[in-house]
């Protein structure tokens, strides 16, 4: 067994010295669901482990002036109890909620769902709607970035040395506004997305005034499909606007091959769920409740 | 390498163990402090056989890390029956043969109590849904659910009585 160090880190200062120090052999430890998995399988190989859970805006939900930001180790349990942010960001937190089993909720955050830089991950496509802002904190000090510039392919982020994921910003959200998320899986629950849909919509009277579209599986990122929003803004949700937002998803995609689904499958599939999820985020819009996956 | 001392609360006792940086929470309940109850099935967080609680909250302890235990109180199955009275939820799963080779059987226990804990009258959807996490490959599931949907009724009857 090689040399392995845990250490908790006390603040945002400490652990990014700590990370830094580390040079390229430090991981941080968030929830582990991702990290002890792919210590066991040897994937990865850790010389120190952060442990961040200790550090306070990590592991909290703030809300300011209406935009709500997310510690990047808070447990998907933790934000699902949050009254508020359910009513205020539904499509989130239902793609948060969807990661793993109930136990692997109590443990699992979307920050670490970032960080681990799958394609699939269920809820980036959702923070990708909602225009969301990952907070970062270096050597050389702070800076933002739109989630969806945050991983460069499967498995890579685009920290830099030393860097660390401190927390997640959610714009502050106006009237009749509300977002979905829907992904394909062959069974009901817990099994990684064939293609993920997130969609954020605000409304005026029955015309979008403003639309964001996250398409996740499909692609080696997760991907903002600016021409999909294009097609739903301005429209009443009809069938041409629907048909060509979805069009504009089935071409954006650029997906594997592989047993879970074909790429005709996964292309056709990405227009089909586009559709179904803006119809519920406007159905969200006008107090129609809807449970989602459950 | 140095081990690591870590100073926790389980079962309501004050517990010390050390440990290495990367040995899991399981293998120290299992293998440094003998509590066997929490089970090894695929240890990547898929099966749910070693679920426990870390201050209250649901989790599976091949995931957590053993220095991460520090300062936390953790609950087992062992922390489950008062002595030799059993929890309504051990009594019923006996009663109504929820198990069969009993491997699953302390996390599904540890993972209804927390469930019941939260939620004293739960549909059958979503009990079935919060133990979607604990696998059985004997009995199937309808025993199991079954059993947690009648110690809720009686729970909640005991609690209007």
């Amino acid at each position: 067994m090689s040399e392995i160090q845990y250490r908790v880190a006390k603040n945002v200062k400490d652990a990014v010295a700590l990370m830094a120090k580390s040079k390229g052999k430090g991981y941080v430890l968030a929830g582990g669901t991702d990290l002890l998995v792919q210590m066991k399988s040897g994937a990865r190989e850790p010389g120190l482990i952060v442990d961040v859970k200790k550090i306070p805006e990590m592991v909290s939900i703030t809300e300011k002036n209406g935009a709500f930001t997310i510690g990047a180790a808070t447990p998907a349990a933790v934000l699902g109890e949050h009254k508020k942010f359910r009513k205020t960001w539904p499509g989130v937190l239902e793609a948060i909620n969807l990661i793993g089993s109930t136990q692997v909720q109590g443990r699992a955050s979307a920050g670490g769902n970032l960080c681990n830089a799958s394609p699939a991950a269920d809820s980036v496509p959702a923070l990708v709607a909602a225009g969301c802002i990952a907070n970062i904190v270096g050597p050389k000090g702070k800076r933002s970035v739109p989630v969806e510039k945050f991983n460069s392919g499967p498995g890579k982020t685009t920290l830099k040395p030393g860097e660390i994921l401190v927390s997640l910003t959610l714009p502050k959200r106006g009237k009749d506004a509300s977002d979905a998320y829907l992904r394909l899986i062959p069974r009901t629950e817990m099994d990684i997305a064939v293609v993920g849909v997130g969609v954020s919509l605000s409304m005026k009277g029955d015309t979008v005034k403003d639309a964001r579209v996250g398409l996740g599986a499909v692609a080696p990122t997760v991907l903002l499909v600016d021409k999909a929003a294009k097609a739903l803004i301005g429209s009443k949700l009809d069938d041409a606007a629907l048909e060509a937002a979805a069009a504009a998803c089935s071409e954006a995609c650029k997906p594997i091959d592989d047993k879970r689904g074909t790429i005709k499958y996964r292309t056709k599939i990405a227009g089909v769920l586009l559709k179904r999820a803006a119809l519920i985020a406007r159905d969200r819009i006008n107090g129609i409740e809807h449970r989602g996956h459950r | 390498m140095a081990k690591i001392h870590v100073t926790t609360t389980i079962n309501g006792s004050e517990t010390e163990f050390l440990c290495e940086p990367n040995q899991t929470l399981l293998d120290v309940l299992r293998d440094t402090l003998g509590l066997t109850g929490s089970k090894e099935g695929c240890g990547s967080g898929d099966c749910g056989a070693c679920s426990v609680t870390v201050n209250g909250r649901l989790v599976c302890s091949c995931l957590v890390l053993a220095p991460e235990a520090e300062g936390q109180k953790i609950e087992t199955i062992e922390g489950m029956a008062d002595g030799e009275k059993l929890h309504p939820l051990q009594k019923k799963f006996v009663e109504l043969a929820a198990l069969q080779c009993g491997i699953c059987t302390p996390g599904f226990l540890v993972a209804s109590k927390a469930l019941l804990e939260r939620n004293p009258n739960p549909t059958e959807t979503e009990v079935r849904y919060w133990l979607a996490g604990n696998l059985c490959r004997c009995t199937g599931y309808d025993k199991i659910i079954n059993a947690v949907m009648e110690v809720a009724a009686d729970m909640r009857g005991a609690s209007n009585a």
